[in-house]
This record gives structure tokens, C-alpha cells and sequence, in this order.
């Protein structure tokens, strides 16, 4: 007849642990500490590398991955300025416009004009200033995404009229002192009295025009003898910009179209990459270390637990646990106390990611997996650093353990 | 006729060192249902080494012990284990109560490493704990009570489970002699009950209460009452191999 062998349940155990945790919570706490903060770090890092990764790719996505850029190619040729005139289109915008995927498409060129700009009520004590003008073809505005803040953009019209016209970046407007436009107010260019239809108040891509005073294709070339335009400015959709940057070139130049250059955003996805796997592997060595740090102080901590209940681990024994009862209790013991730093360590890094993007005024991002994970690597963490401790104490005689107090 | 809970066949047994201590000298011991034995002798003449044997907590050097008939040398760590949980009931000097628990939780780990509901658990705790004079006192933490009052926690913690054999090591060593005389009216009323058991003390009052009482001296057992009683066990012995199983 073979005796029955004690025995142990899962829910024992859990109990168990919960009663040795709960005994002297202070210590608990302190004990767990290192690993809360090595979790805390690590899903902090994570969330905040994912987070900042998708502020970056969401910029890159409205700004970078819905431009595409055409220019001549003068690196390959060497011929030089005569021949953009056959190259870019004056109607280049009105070309690309018709392609599928395109938002806005206009030119948009450097006026030489060595005059200085002068506007005609003095703005503190001098009225003329070192403003560049810029030529723009109508469909530059939404290519750019201007904004206007008052008054209206010129149109088709205005530049066939070669009408003496212009816009105000908002910055020229207010080095010219021009706040209103409901009476067109005049401006000098050099000699040439133009009048002020709009002042534009922001743009999403070449900030330069907010500084500019801003004439028609049709104007700069009747007036100050632009040749031809300097560059064309596309705004696309989402993931049409490697298509458009490929079918632009044949509308614009069919004969030629190798020789105009044609910018288009690298890839989204592997800028977006590329952000998050520098900042990750930096982050998670800087949580490994902290979890590293953790996992002694669980040990240490168990050790020291062990060396002082060997008491009860004699008691134990002699109420009929085995050997593994005791390593298997204190393992529990462990791997709760991880689980539990895991919990805590997982709130403390999401507050964190969540404090950070309100100040950044980002949208937090974080991994549903993460959280679910986070508590795990933590009772892991414990059962690891339990397990040397565990072994102690099931290889505590329980005699010697019952001598002691 | 009372079958033998303990039977111990040339029993040894020998710390290693250098030299190696004999705490034991080859011993014969049997003890039947309902015995209440004293373990008496000097400091260190191993009368705790006899009663960690008697309890599983140790094994023998050599020779063979037969607990409620189970030849116990042959088995594995774990059935010591289930062995030592079901049948034996241990007090200590020290009572080895958990300061963290109530009384009631501290009965209740009798039962913990053998299946069975918490509800049960906590009710036969509460009966054993009746049965000690201390069914007021079950949510007490153990520093709220007096010396007595945490050995009879002690006693109620052996006792639950129902075991062949309550074994006890100077149960009343740290008590002044008022609470050693309740202590040991509690055990005069479980041995009236039929509980065997077996107890080392230094106490003459103690063993006088005893109905029987074995010497221990440099290791060496001996029964000076009765020096027959060696061989009405070996008489007995031989017929109960089969004794009762629980
Ligand atoms: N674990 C051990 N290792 C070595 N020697 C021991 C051990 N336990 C007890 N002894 C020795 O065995 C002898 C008997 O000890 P013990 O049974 O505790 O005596 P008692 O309980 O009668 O005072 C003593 O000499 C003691 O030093
Ligand atoms: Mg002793």
C-alpha cells in the first residue's frame, strides 16, 4: 500500500502568497520597487517611442509624403538658363491639375528685381524695405496650402491681364504696414505701383512666401522679364506621389522628360521605422538595465525572507509539506510580488507616456499588447529571481529549521 | 487489544562529522493506540533526535520504523511527506505559530497540504480550537496571547486532522508552572480521549502524568518501569503489520 503524498492546490498557493504579500505590505512595496520602475521604464519608453514615432509619421504623412517637387535637371546637361524656357510650362500647374492623385500643381519662380519695396503710408519712420519677390502661377496657393488671411488670391485672369496685382505674405504685410485690403492699397515696386488684393496669413510648405510679395506669371513676365518658371510645386494625395512623381515629368516635357528632376518623399514607411528602432533600442537597454536591477532586489529580498522564516518553513514540513511544496510557495511568492510591480509598473509607464503627449500635445499611442505583456515580464522577472531563494528553502532541513526560535 | 502506532526495529541514528555522533544507539520502541509516553533525560542525549524520527522529520542511519503498520524507510520524499502531514501532530517548545496570522488561519495550516475545502478547513479548526478552551479567541493574532493560550493553539493545530500520534518536544519548556499545569490537563483530557502521544520533558510533574515513561541517556533508550514491556511489543508487533489504516 502506498501512502497517499501530500498535496498542494493552485489556489493554496495563490492564498498563500497573497497572505505572506499582504503581511508586511510596507516591505512588499520596497521590495517590488526596483522592478516598478524597470517596468515603468520599459512601457514608458515603448509607448513614448511608439507615440513620438506616429507624431513624426503623421507629419511626414500631411506634409512630406503629399509633395512632389519638379525641377529642370541642369546637373547632367550644363546648358543653362535658355533652355528651362522650352522645359517648364507656363501652363505646367494646368498640366499636372488634370493627372488623378493631384490636389494642386503651380509654378513658382524667383523674380529678380533689385528695386526695393515700398509701401506708401511710412511704417515706423521708413518706407521701403528688402522684400524678394516671388512669381506664382494661381493653382502655387493650394499647391502650398496658403491660407489667406483677408482679401482674395489672384486668378487665371489676372495673370493673362498681366494685371498689376499682388499678394502679401504675411510677414512683408507687416514690415509694408498693410492690415486692410478692402480698398486695394498700393505698393511700389520699385517704380511699378502694384495693388495689394490679399494678404496670405500661413502655408503648410515653402515658408519663403510668407515673406514675399507675390506677383502673377503672367505680371513678372510683361514687367520684370521672367523667362521661365523656376519650379513646379504639386500637392498629391496620400500614396500618389510616387506615381505622379513618374507621369509629371512626360506631361510637363514629353519630348524630354528626363531632364527634369523630380522630388518625391522616400517611402513612409521606412522613415517611420527608422525613427522607432533607434529610439526603442536605446530605451529598452535603459529598461533591461532597470529590470536587471529589479530581479536582484527581488532575490536579495527572498533570500533574506527565507533565511528569516525558516521557522516556519520547519513548520511547514512538519504539517506535511514536501520539499517542493516549499520551493513552489515561495516561487509563488515571487512571481506575485513581480506580477504585482508588473501591474503597478504598467500604470506608472502609461501615466507617464499619457502626462508626456498632453504636454506635447500628442495623441498617445501604445501597444495593446504591451499592457498585457508588461505584467507578465514582471512575474517572470519574479519567478526568475525566486527561483535560487526557492531552492534554499527546500533544501532547509526542516530540523534545523524547527531549532531555530 | 491496542495495535502498535510506532514500532522502531534497531532504530540508529548518527550525525556525520568528525567525529560522527551517535544522538541514537540502536534502538527497540513500540508504542500503541492511546500510550501517552514521557521522553525524559539530560541536555543533548537525544531525546529530540528520537521524537524527529518518530515524526518523519528525520530519517534513520539504520534500522526500520513502522508507523501505523507503513514501513516508512522505503518512502519517497513526497509520501514522507503526505505520511508525516496525516498522521503525525507536532508541538513545539516554541509553539511555531506565524505572527501574521489569526488563530483560526494559524489551525487552518494543519490541513493546508492535503485536499479539501477552506470552509471545512475553518470549521474543523474551529472545533479543535473549542476543544482547547479557546473558541473566543479565534481572530487573535498569536502577540495578543498569553504563553498558554498560543500552546493550546498549538495543540488545537496538531490535533486537527485526526493524527495516530501527537508528538511534542518540551511543550511546556517556555511556560511558568500555572500555565504548565493547563497545558497539561489539556493533555491528560486527550490521552482520556484515546489520543496516542508522545511527549519529551523535563518536567518531573509532567512524566509523573504520563502512564509511561522512556530514559534517554548518551543515546541510549531504555524503559526503566517495565523492562517487560520489550517483549509483550515484540509479542504484539508481529500480529498488527495490518494495523488500522488512518
Ligand atoms: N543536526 C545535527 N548534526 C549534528 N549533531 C546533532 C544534530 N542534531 C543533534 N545533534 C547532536 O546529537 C545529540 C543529541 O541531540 P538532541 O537529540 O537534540 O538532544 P536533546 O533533545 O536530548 O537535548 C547532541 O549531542 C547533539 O549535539
Ligand atoms: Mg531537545
Amino acid at each position: 500500500m502506498k501512502p497517499k503524498k501530500s498535496h498542494l492546490s493552485i489556489r493554496d498557493l495563490l492564498s498563500e502568497a497573497a497572505i505572506a504579500l499582504t503581511a508586511r505590505p510596507g516591505r512588499t512595496l520596497l521590495t517590488a520597487m526596483g522592478t516598478v520602475l524597470g517596468v515603468a521604464a520599459l512601457v514608458a519608453t515603448l509607448g513614448l517611442a511608439k507615440t513620438a514615432g506616429s507624431q513624426i509619421v503623421s507629419r511626414f504623412n500631411e506634409l512630406e509624403a503629399t509633395r512632389v517637387l519638379i525641377r529642370p535637371d541642369n546637373r547632367n546637361t550644363g546648358r543653362q538658363d535658355d533652355n528651362q524656357v522650352s522645359l517648364l510650362p507656363w501652363d505646367a500647374g494646368d498640366r499636372l491639375q488634370r493627372l488623378n492623385g493631384v490636389n494642386g500643381a503651380g509654378t513658382k519662380s524667383r523674380v529678380s528685381v533689385n528695386d526695393l519695396i515700398r509701401s506708401v503710408p511710412e511704417a515706423d519712420g521708413r518706407n521701403e524695405y528688402q522684400l524678394s519677390v516671388i512669381a506664382v502661377s494661381p493653382g502655387t496657393f493650394e499647391a502650398v496650402r496658403a491660407e489667406l488671411l483677408t482679401g482674395r488670391f489672384f486668378d487665371e485672369g489676372h495673370s493673362e491681364g498681366k494685371e498689376p496685382v499682388v499678394m502679401l505674405g504675411l510677414g512683408a504685410a507687416r514690415r509694408l504696414n498693410v492690415t486692410r485690403v478692402d480698398n486695394q492699397p498700393a505698393i511700389f515696386i520699385g517704380d511699378v505701383p502694384v495693388a495689394v488684393i490679399g494678404i496670405i496669413s500661413d502655408v503648410a510648405r515653402e515658408p519663403d512666401l510668407l515673406n514675399a510679395v507675390i506677383v502673377s506669371d503672367g505680371f513678372a513676365r510683361e514687367q520684370f522679364g521672367l523667362q521661365a518658371p523656376e519650379e513646379v510645386h504639386v500637392d498629391v494625395d496620400l500614396g500618389a506621389a510616387q506615381l505622379i512623381g513618374t507621369q509629371a515629368p512626360v506631361a510637363l516635357a514629353p519630348n524630354e522628360p528626363e531632364r527634369l528632376r523630380v522630388s518625391v518623399p522616400s517611402s513612409p514607411r521606412r522613415a517611420r521605422s527608422g525613427v522607432e528602432s533607434d529610439v526603442n533600442a536605446l530605451f529598452l537597454i535603459l529598461g533591461g538595465v532597470s529590470l536587471l536591477v529589479g530581479a536582484i532586489g527581488i532575490m536579495n529580498v527572498t533570500l533574506v525572507s527565507v533565511l528569516e522564516r525558516r521557522g516556519e518553513i520547519g513548520l511547514r514540513r512538519a504539517l506535511g509539506a514536501s520539499r517542493s511544496h516549499i520551493a513552489s510557495q515561495f516561487l509563488f511568492e515571487s512571481a506575485a510580488l513581480g506580477a504585482l510591480a508588473g501591474v503597478i509598473g504598467t500604470a506608472l509607464g502609461v501615466l507617464t507616456v499619457v502626462g508626456v503627449s498632453a504636454r506635447q500635445q500628442w495623441t498617445p499611442v501604445i501597444d495593446p499588447w504591451l499592457l498585457l505583456a508588461a505584467p507578465a515580464v514582471g512575474a517572470l522577472i519574479g519567478l526568475l529571481a525566486g527561483t535560487y531563494p526557492a531552492w534554499k528553502a527546500s533544501a532547509t532541513e526542516p530540523i534545523a529549521a524547527l531549532r531555530s526560535t | 487489544m491496542r495495535l502498535p502506532v510506532v514500532e522502531l526495529d534497531q532504530v540508529q541514528r548518527v550525525f556525520p562529522g568528525t567525529p560522527p555522533v551517535e544522538a541514537l544507539k540502536p534502538a527497540d520502541l513500540v508504542i500503541y493506540e492511546g500510550d501517552y509516553v514521557a521522553i525524559v533525560g539530560p541536555s543533548g542525549s537525544g531525546k529530540s533526535t528520537l521524537l524527529h524520527l518518530l515524526g518523519l522529520l528525520d530519517q534513520p542511519t539504520s534500522g526500520t520504523y513502522k508507523l501505523d503498520g507503513i514501513d516508512v524507510s522505503g518512502l519517497s520524499e513526497a509520501e514522507r511527506a503526505g505520511v508525516r502531514g496525516r498522521r503525525i501532530g507536532f508541538v513545539f517548545q516554541s509553539f511555531h505559530l506565524l505572527a501574521h496570522r489569526t488563530t483560526v488561519e494559524n489551525v487552518m495550516l494543519a490541513e493546508l497540504y492535503r485536499k479539501g475545502k477552506p470552509k471545512d478547513r475553518r470549521n474543523r479548526a474551529v472545533a479543535a480550537l473549542e476543544q482547547v478552551g479557546l473558541g473566543h479567541r479565534l481572530d487573535a493574532f498569536p502577540t495578543t496571547l498569553s504563553g498558554g493560550e498560543r500552546q493550546r493553539v498549538a495543540v488545537a493545530r496538531a490535533l486537527t486532522g485526526e493524527p495516530s500520534l501527537l508528538l511534542a518536544d518540551e511543550p511546556t519548556g517556555n511556560l511558568d508552572s500555572k500555565t504548565t499545569g493547563s497545558v497539561m490537563e489539556l493533555f491528560d483530557d486527550l490521552h482520556r480521549d484515546g489520543l496516542t502521544i508522545a511527549t519529551i520533558t523535563h518536567d518531573s510533574d509532567v512524566s509523573a502524568r504520563a502512564q509511561r515513561r522512556i530514559r534517554i541517556q548518551d543515546g541510549q533508550l531504555s524503559e526503566p518501569d517495565s523492562e517487560s514491556r520489550a517483549e509483550e511489543a515484540a509479542l504484539a508487533g508481529s500480529r498488527v503489520n495490518t494495523g488500522p489504516a488512518s
